[in-house]
């Protein structure tokens, strides 16, 4: 097998007494698509924000293409740049325009030169049906479109793969799809992603494989059909049944 | 009905002190247009000194306040001494009475007899007056860094800033933003305080009327400098206002 794109091996973390991950084993190959499931406080966007190294762990490694990146050594800016993570608050800079947004790290941290900067924004804010809104600031968007937006200032950096947190929780209901779809161009673009989501519908759609957290440890994981239809374990059995009672399924 | 009632309480309050026993006393020694005549151009003259010094003293401020902020804000386990001192140096500053430091510093420096300090008594009223601000500018610079969303933090590092440059180019930014409300008070208050310098000796507008006042026998050029350090606060408070208003309507 090729060597993933992102790999976690053995990965602990707790806060204080806390523990948050205990042991989680996790690889994502390229340009596949890795849905996290679990309840709020299982782990999910904990993982991610370890994998992004916004979180120390405590104990295991983290590796992007085959390289550990938890090592003291390795920089984490420069990791940073080839991983782009997404969040579920979706964390436009308010003091900043659209366009500037996504500029922003092209040209003050990777000495893009602005022009060029500018025009690959753009251009993916048209692709993405963002045209015109390049001046706007982000609160004068809706949050389906603050978080497109957000996705592409993810996308700016040519990442190797993304990771999302739960980017469709904080949205009206009628805004999701249009994130949602966002996504769906991506993975058949060829994305490498990690997303967390309560999207169950969407996670069969275009997760390659699920992987079910449960109190900071993978109890389960497979395609999606089997796990979400068959699941095995009965903690995934139970947070399923409780999704589908509450019409979230 | 606002200006109604407004201007039956003035009316009524001019009469109560023009019409009391002492009056024409009090119009004599503070309000003699021959005295404020004759004064003003000498005030005047003091007043710049001010000027200059608070407008020097604001930019020294901004910067020693930031560093103290961003010493006290720093995270880094190795940068516990600076934190330690960035509290203690608040603490300090912010529990003298600003009039003590200014006295301390004049008067202080100078008796060290040490080669290359300053020994000009604006210059170290000027420092006096620095290092008191510095102390309530840190704080209002840190309070404004504390309340930026630690999302915003997240996402700058996220999108491959370094921490010095999500600092500069997404925290402080919105945090300077935020806090200029309370920034600006403390700009008015610091206006007011450069007359302090006066006791150290320069010839600043409170000094000048103090000196004409008391060879005339006529208190009319303390009110002429009172009315100058009106004319640069209150446009300033008004500023303050309008803004606090804006944030109130967003």
């Amino acid at each position: 097998m090729s060597t993933p794109v992102l790999e976690v091996r053995g990965v602990t973390k707790a806060y204080g007494e806390t523990p948050v991950l205990r042991g989680i084993d996790l690889r994502v190959g390229a340009h596949e698509a890795v849905a996290l499931i679990g309840a709020s406080g299982s782990g999910k966007s904990t993982l991610l924000r370890c994998i992004d190294l916004l979180e120390e762990i405590d104990d295991g490694d983290i590796l992007v293409d085959g390289e550990v990146v938890t090592d003291p050594s390795v920089n984490p800016v420069a990791v940073r740049r080839r991983l782009r993570m997404v969040f579920q608050q979706f964390n436009l800079f308010p003091h900043l325009t659209v366009l500037e947004n996504i500029v922003l790290a092209p040209v003050r941290a990777h000495g893009m030169p602005r022009a060029e900067a500018e025009s690959g924004a753009r251009e993916l804010l048209t692709r993405f049906g963002l045209a015109g809104r390049e001046g706007a600031h982000p609160d004068e968007l809706s949050g389906g479109q603050q978080q497109r937006v957000a996705i592409v200032r993810a996308l700016m950096a040519n990442p190797r793969a993304l990771l999302l947190d739960e980017v469709t929780s904080a949205l009206d209901p009628d805004l999701v799809g249009e994130v949602l779809d966002l996504l769906r161009e991506l993975k058949a673009g060829g994305m490498t992603m990690l997303l967390a989501t309560h999207e169950m519908s969407f996670a069969r759609e275009v997760a390659d494989r699920v992987v079910f957290l449960h109190e900071g440890r993978i109890v389960e994981e497979g395609a999606p059909a089997q796990l979400l239809e068959a699941p095995q374990h009965p903690e995934t059995q139970r947070f399923l049944r409780r999704l589908l009672e509450g019409g979230r399924l | 009905m606002a200006t109604i009632s407004t201007v039956v309480v003035v009316g009524v309050l001019l009469t109560l002190i023009v019409t009391s026993k002492g009056w024409p006393a009090v119009r004599e020694t503070f309000f003699s247009w021959e005295a404020f005549r004759t004064s003003f151009p000498d005030v005047l003259d003091g007043f710049w000194l001010d000027v200059k010094l608070f407008v020097i003293v604001e930019i020294a401020v901004l910067f020693l306040g930031l560093a103290i902020a961003l010493a006290r804000n720093s995270k880094a386990a190795s940068l516990a001494p600076l934190r330690i001192l960035g509290a203690v140096y608040v603490d300090l500053f912010r529990g003298i009475p600003v009039i003590l430091v200014v006295y301390l510093v004049g008067f202080g420096i100078p008796t060290l007899e040490l080669d290359g300090l300053p020994d000009d008594p604006v210059v170290l009223g000027g420092i006096g007056l620095t290092l008191a601000y510095s102390a309530y500018v840190a704080e209002v610079f840190r309070a404004g860094i504390d309340s930026i969303h630690p999302g915003q933090r997240s996402a700058a590092l996220a999108v491959g800033l370094t921490e010095k440059q999500a600092l500069r180019f997404v925290i402080l930014p919105q945090a300077v933003r935020r806090v200029l409300p309370p920034l600006l008070n403390d700009f008015i208050s610091l206006q007011k305080d450069v007359a302090l310098v006066s006791i150290l000796g320069p010839l600043e507008a409170f000094r000048v009327a103090q000196i004409e006042a008391s060879s005339n026998f006529n208190y009319t050029p303390l009110l002429a400098a009172a009315l100058l350090y009106l004319i640069v606060t209150v446009p300033l408070a008004r500023i303050v206002d309008r803004m606090q208003r804006k944030r109130v309507a967003r």
